[in-house]
């Protein structure tokens, strides 16, 4: 294929090839960054929370009349044993907090008493005994609690525990050996925390950008939060009967006290509807850069079918005169293949700058994380395919001219 | 003269309704993307009241010191009880109020209804009238009801609507938290978005209205816990809520009001002033690092705006822009197919401003086609958006006549720029050319 005379037509007609070519260049521009948008975003909300989530659910209760701290642990103990009792529930924990919640109790962690910085930082699960169970997440090392351990914890009261369970990731943080079992740390306390069981993985309660350094990273801890403010209540159901524990949990807690606030809206939460809501943004944020590649990608191929079909209506008498200079049809068709693979590819050339110059002004104002290379190449390749299939229809129209036409005037 | 302009325009769209109606659908498309997320961006960063933002301040007070600074050399955007409670003693402001979020339960009368839980603020009396907030019956409390703590309170209207049924309950009785508070004032339908007055719970926007006011000092008498954020920097010396109160955490919300720049620099100084004390009396081991803004500084520095909202205006931006390309290519095409026919006109004796008038009336017919379907796209786009953004942002969206106007008005302008350079080019064709060729 020679491409001088291409190159030679398009400096007849500059302005349309410059305007498919920066057109191109700023589809690819925002297109790749739009996909690696959508990419953090899928990735960001499949990660896995390490809990049964198909059976777990949460109860928000809160305490409707004064009581004291006792009473109000009284009140929690009860609960608990009704809901263990009830047919379709497999296990059930009180808690300060859930993963994916949003916000949370997280405490700075220190390896030694005297330090002023902290090491890293970790959110706080509260719970019972049965705090593992209700999760359905996996000891993979030490030993749960035992019901003697389980303490309680007041309102804004200051305690250390003295033995905690950890995650994987926390322990491999502060003991990146393996050792962490049976040892030691100091969670803003002058008392030390000795990990006696290590759990595989448990998400944070916030997904927020600035907890991704401390992900996973989470302390259990032996209480229940027995002040005014209310509490959470883990519920696990056997499988396949989350519907009846769904069912049965709120009345059984409203036999058992009716003085306690469920909210009709939030106060009942199955994990899936948790795991919705803390990804929402996420979710729709990858949902609306899809439509808006769509939708660019569209108008581009639309761009250049009617610039390609203008140039072939200009150039019938041209197109003409090569076909009965002997130009095959095929010729005219890899003619004007050729011609929309050229400015593509100048086009893509200044689009990759762009691209990447859009990404570096992101990062440096949006927290975005650098481009990686294989979006940038996606978007090339469906950029040079969308246009040669974009080019297809009007070349070959153009390749149907007949020969004819070389005599007939315009 | 327009007219027969319009009528040849009409007539040459006419005569390629694939490309007329391509550009249509780009123009409408682009537009009504960036309209959309306009809207939400427009939504988000509105200033909530506009009519006195810029007197409005809040005040930090570094009282962590470096360890407690973010990155950026901030101070605290909360302040601790001490603190607050000196501000609020000194009185330096116009009007001022320390703030923090409370959700006390409230006990209905009738036995048979299960208790609700709200949510809300204990303020001081210089809350409302500071904020200009509107009341429906009553008024707030006032500044003998703060120094004796007293038992009242304000109900916003959704709150009356439930317990009185809407109708006026000042002077009534409610029930919060086991005690008897009176009605005082109930308020008119305010929801400021973002919630200005306590930023860092709100997280800048919710869907859930504050439904109770209470005195400040009562609700510290009382021990009603606070239900926002609190942060510390070290762990409390004593538990519970009086533990925090004697703390450094911070938990409260602070804001005043001073009407001119010189009560600014005043107080400005007058906050300086009282770091530098606590530095002289050993309390703070650094110099003083306050911060006092006006409330859109105070919105900016605390990031209401979601990055996501700007994210996708920006894309969406984008997208028009490669719109306008679109639209200017395939002008470009449409115009200089005429070529002949404005080789005949131009020597028929037609200036070459007739010829741009004619080609400019064309681009702002097919602009303002595209701009009529961009308004409908809006429409739906704005009635969609709760699909993709969390509905605390979406709800704020909304089409107002402002939006529709400048849908139709940027989509004219759009074309009418895309159409400059096709248009620029019909006017240079040659008439003597053309007719050679022909």
């Amino acid at each position: 294929m020679q491409i001088k005379p291409i190159l030679s037509a398009m400096r007849q007609h500059k302005a349309g090839v410059i305007l498919i070519a920066l057109q191109i260049a700023l589809t690819l521009a925002i297109v790749c960054n739009a996909l690696f948008i959508i990419q953090q975003r899928l990735e960001h909300l499949s990660e896995p929370s390490g809990i049964d989530e198909a059976n777990v659910f949460v109860i928000s209760n809160q305490w409707a009349s004064q009581s004291t701290d006792q009473e109000t642990d009284a009140k929690i103990q009860a609960d608990m044993a009704a809901l263990r009792r009830l047919p379709s529930v497999r296990d059930a924990s009180p808690s300060d907090s859930y993963p994916l919640r949003g916000s949370g109790w997280d405490d700075y962690i220190m390896l030694t008493p005297e330090q002023t910085e902290k090491t890293t930082d970790a959110d706080v699960y509260l719970g019972d005994e049965h705090l593992l169970d209700a999760l359905g997440i996996k000891l993979i090392a030490g030993r749960n609690f035992r019901v003697d351990e389980v303490g309680r914890i007041g309102s804004r009261q200051n305690m250390a525990s003295p033995v905690v369970i950890v995650t994987k990731a926390l322990a491999d943080r502060l003991y990146p050996d393996g050792s962490a079992l049976g040892k030691s740390f100091y969670e803003m306390s002058k008392t030390p925390s000795t990990i006696i069981g290590i759990v595989d993985r448990l998400q944070n309660q916030s997904v927020d950008t600035w907890k991704t350094a401390y992900a996973y990273q989470s302390v259990l801890r032996p209480l229940r939060q027995d002040n005014a403010d209310g509490l959470y209540y883990i519920v696990r159901a056997k499988p396949g009967q989350l519907a009846d524990a769904m069912r049965e949990v709120p009345k059984a807690l409203y036999a058992q006290n009716r003085m306690r606030i469920l909210d009709p809206k939030d106060g009942e939460l199955s994990f899936a509807e948790v795991r919705k809501r803390a990804y929402d943004t996420d979710r729709g944020m990858a949902v609306l850069m899809g439509i808006i590649c769509v939708v660019l990608l569209a108008i581009t191929a639309a761009g250049i079918v009617g610039l390609t079909s203008f140039w072939v209506g200009q150039r019938r008498r041209q197109i003409g005169v090569r076909r009965a200079l002997g130009a095959t049809r095929r010729d005219i068709l890899d003619y004007f293949l050729t011609e929309n693979f050229l400015i593509s590819v100048g086009g893509l050339a200044v689009g990759l700058v762009i691209a990447f110059g859009i990404n570096f002004w992101m990062i440096a104002r949006f927290e975005m994380a650098r481009l990686s290379l294989s979006y940038v190449l996606i978007g090339v390749v469906v950029l040079l395919l969308l246009g040669q299939f974009a080019t297809l229809a009007p070349a070959l129209r153009a390749s149907r001219v007949s020969p004819v036409e070389a005599t007939r005037s315009v | 003269m327009l007219t027969y302009y319009i009528e040849l325009a009409v007539r040459n769209l006419k005569r390629s309704p694939g490309l007329t109606l391509l550009m249509v659908l780009t123009i409408g498309f682009g537009v009504a993307a960036s309209m959309t997320t306009y809207s939400v961006f427009r939504a988000v960063s509105g200033d909530p009241i506009p009519w006195k933002s810029s007197q409005l301040f809040v005040p930090q007070i570094d009282m962590w010191g470096p360890t407690g600074r973010g990155a950026d050399g901030e101070p605290p955007d909360a302040m601790d009880y001490a603190d607050a409670m000196k501000l609020m003693r000194d009185h330096r402001a116009k009007l001022q109020s320390a703030m923090y979020q409370i959700s006390p339960s409230i006990v209905p009368a009738d036995a048979g209804k299960h208790p609700v839980n709200t949510s809300g603020h204990a303020v001081s009396s210089e809350f409302f009238p500071m904020l200009d907030v509107p009341f429906l019956y009553g008024n707030g409390w006032s500044a003998d009801d703060d120094a004796q703590r007293a038992a009242v309170v304000v109900i916003s209207s959704k709150l009356n609507q439930k317990l009185f049924r809407g109708a006026n309950s000042v002077g009534k009785t409610i029930d919060i938290e086991g005690k008897d508070y009176r009605v005082v004032g109930v308020l008119n339908d305010w929801n400021p978005q973002p919630r200005f007055y306590d930023v860092v719970n709100s997280g800048g926007f919710s869907t859930g209205l504050d439904d109770v006011f209470l005195p400040f000092d009562r609700a510290i008498s009382l021990g009603m816990a606070n239900d926002g954020n609190t942060n510390c920097n070290e762990i409390p010396k004593e538990s519970g809520f009086v533990g925090l109160q004697r703390s450094s955490c911070v938990w409260i919300a602070f804001m005043a009001e001073l009407d001119d720049a010189a009560s600014a620099a005043a107080y400005r100084q007058y906050l300086d002033g009282y770091a530098h004390q606590q530095q002289q009396s050993g309390r703070f081991a650094w110099a003083p690092n306050n911060r006092l803004r006006n409330l859109p500084d105070w919105l900016d520095s605390e990031h209401v705006v979601p990055s996501d909202t700007k994210v996708s205006l920006l894309v969406a931006l984008g997208l028009l822009m490669v719109c306008l390309v679109n639209t200017a290519g395939l002008l470009l095409a449409k115009f200089l197919r005429r070529s002949s026919e404005i080789g005949v006109r131009r020597a028929l004796g037609a200036q070459r401003n007739s010829i741009y008038a004619q080609f400019l009336t064309e681009a702002g017919m097919v602009g303002m086609a595209g701009g009529v379907l961009g308004l409908l796209l809006t429409g739906l786009g704005v009635l969609s958006v709760g699909w993709v953004l969390p509905k605390e942002i979406a709800t704020l969206a909304r089409v107002d006549f402002v939006l529709l106007a400048l849908t139709l008005v940027i989509a004219i302008l759009a074309t009418l720029l895309a159409g400059l350079y096709p248009t620029f080019r019909a006017s240079r064709v040659q008439p003597a050319w053309q007719l050679k060729s022909n």
